[in-house]
């Protein structure tokens, strides 16, 4: 794709104001840092706030033909391993869209709003996701992507103090309530989430109010604009997949260790067990554990492991019993980590394996992830 | 002080050549996280892959700008390499090299040249 076909969110002024460094990604113009640089705006985000323009998501809304909100969500679970049906008014929930061979086609947030379903998915998946639910859903729900409203995350421990200034009821929020208040801003829709694991929002805000309200939250004290290079190194510190990088088609949502997203409702001997695509295998999974599965690994020296790096059992076997996904040096963390697939049976927390780096193999410790615990209010 | 293509600084100290990167490459790569340096001995060719670098975003490597052989490398480099990012063109040197003939920098950019090589 030229760069003259790539598409600009409602902050796209905004960023270059901001002297932004701009890259193509996922088929939007978008900033990859500020002049503060990555490591500066990881570590700031961890210690005061960040602002990041996410617009580039794509957000949904799932209206049921019926009226009643209880055919959405029973229509969705059936793309979802997860329950739906009982998430509450006012209430958000992690979600994988599956295929029939239980691989993972996009990973989700999905929100009960009252009478409709708000779902905000990735921005390279977007369209087939949108097409998904049409062809899948389209019977039982009107289905809206809303591209009128930009989307922007404002994470850190200010973040609900800066937050309050703006709409004063988001400071009561838990994390993962999702709501709708009114500002000077229009209505804006407000989930207290994030994927930094940081404390923080997710804020809906109509296009022609965005840049509005981004330069408003940042002259207040302790945020910085925030590129989408620390969102990266930031989610890796979290231990949070990255879709397209640990996450695809082919991995299953047990593999990725994701089970804890697939309520006991949606599992074998649950009320509404299975009907979801790929449910054979995963529950299968669920059962007898995956042949494979998503560890964190903390190498032991300073040099980073990066995607793509083969794992080795031995420092000299021949065969790799896995590979990493994505790999970084973790700012906060003050040494690199990766996550990646092993063999399950090299799984296990505190096993040493050995990532072939340039040649050299070098020795790495499966870990537990977060990296860095997260700091959500729960 | 003399300049490569690809972004290193030379400049000669005590018969050695002393190798680093430019400012302007520096800040290009962002934080540096980690420097990958050779054994002391090493014997190189121009254009070798001498030293790995590691910025908080991909690997980057430094080529060998002559040939020679490598004599002594900057070890505060593993222990600090943010260094690169502070002072690149100072105390972050990677590597001190004999070569054969010192003119052969000359055939480098300078300065200037340099300068309106990066625009």
């Amino acid at each position: 794709m030229g760069m003259a076909e790539l598409e600009r969110t409602a902050l796209y002024q905004l960023h270059l104001d901001l002297g932004a460094k701009m890259v193509p990604f996922a088929g939007y113009d978008m900033p990859v840092q500020y002049p503060m640089g990555v490591m500066k705006e990881h570590l700031h985000t961890r210690a005061h706030a960040g602002l990041f323009d996410v617009s580039h998501m794509g957000q949904v809304i799932l209206r049921p033909k019926s009226g009643n909100l209880a055919d959405a969500a029973l229509a969705l679970e059936s793309l979802v391993p997860v329950d739906i049906a009982g998430l509450k008014e006012g209430r958000q929930r992690y979600a994988m869209f599956t295929n029939d061979d239980g691989g993972i086609l996009d990973d989700l947030m999905v929100a009960n709003r009252g009478d409709h379903l708000f779902v905000v998915v990735n921005a390279a998946c977007k369209a087939a996701d949108i097409a998904h639910m049409r062809k899948h859903l389209g019977d039982r729900c009107d289905i809206e992507e809303i591209t009128d409203r930009a989307l922007l995350a404002l994470q850190g421990p200010s973040a609900e103090a800066v937050m309050a200034e703006i709409a004063p009821q988001t400071a009561a929020m838990r994390f993962m309530d999702a709501a709708a208040f009114p500002s000077k801003f229009g209505e804006l829709w407000v989930s207290r989430s994030g994927y930094s694991g940081e404390d923080g929002f997710e804020v809906s805000v109509a296009n022609e109010q965005a840049a509005a309200l981004a330069r408003v939250l940042l002259e207040m004290e302790g945020v910085a604009p925030i590129g989408l290079g620390a969102r990266d190194s930031l989610r890796l510190e979290a231990g949070l997949c990255l879709y397209g990088s640990d996450l695809d088609e082919t991995t299953s949502p047990v593999e990725a260790d994701l089970t804890w997203a697939i309520q006991k409702v949606r599992r074998t001997g649950g009320e509404r067990e299975g009907r979801f695509p790929g449910a054979a295998r995963i529950l299968s999974e669920l059962e007898t554990g995956p042949k494979r599965l998503r560890i964190g690994l903390l190498p032991e020296g300073r040099a980073p492991m990066r995607a793509g790096t083969d794992l080795f059992a031995g420092e000299t076997d021949e065969k790799p019993v896995g590979q990493i996904t994505s790999g970084a040096f973790g700012p906060l963390i003050e040494r690199p980590m990766s996550m990646g697939y092993v063999e399950a049976n090299h799984g296990v927390t505190g096993t040493r394996l050995w990532g072939e780096v340039r040649g050299k193999r070098l020795p790495a410790t499966v870990s537990d992830m977060p990296f860095r615990p997260a700091t959500y209010k729960r | 002080m003399r300049y490569t293509e690809e972004h290193e600084w030379l400049r000669v100290e005590d018969d050695l050549v002393v190798v680093g990167i430019s400012e302007h490459a520096s800040t290009q790569l962002g934080d540096v996280v980690f420097v990958d340096l050779p054994e002391p001995g090493t014997e190189v060719a121009k254009d070798d892959e001498v030293v790995v670098i590691e910025s908080v975003k991909a690997a980057s490597d430094i080529l060998a700008p002559l040939d020679g052989e490598i004599v002594e490398v900057n070890e505060t480099l593993a222990d600090n390499p943010g260094l690169v990012n502070d002072d690149p063109t100072g105390d972050a040197w990677f590597f001190k090299m004999k070569v054969e003939d010192l003119s052969a920098l000359d055939e480098l950019m300078d300065e200037a040249a340099y300068k309106k090589f990066i625009g």
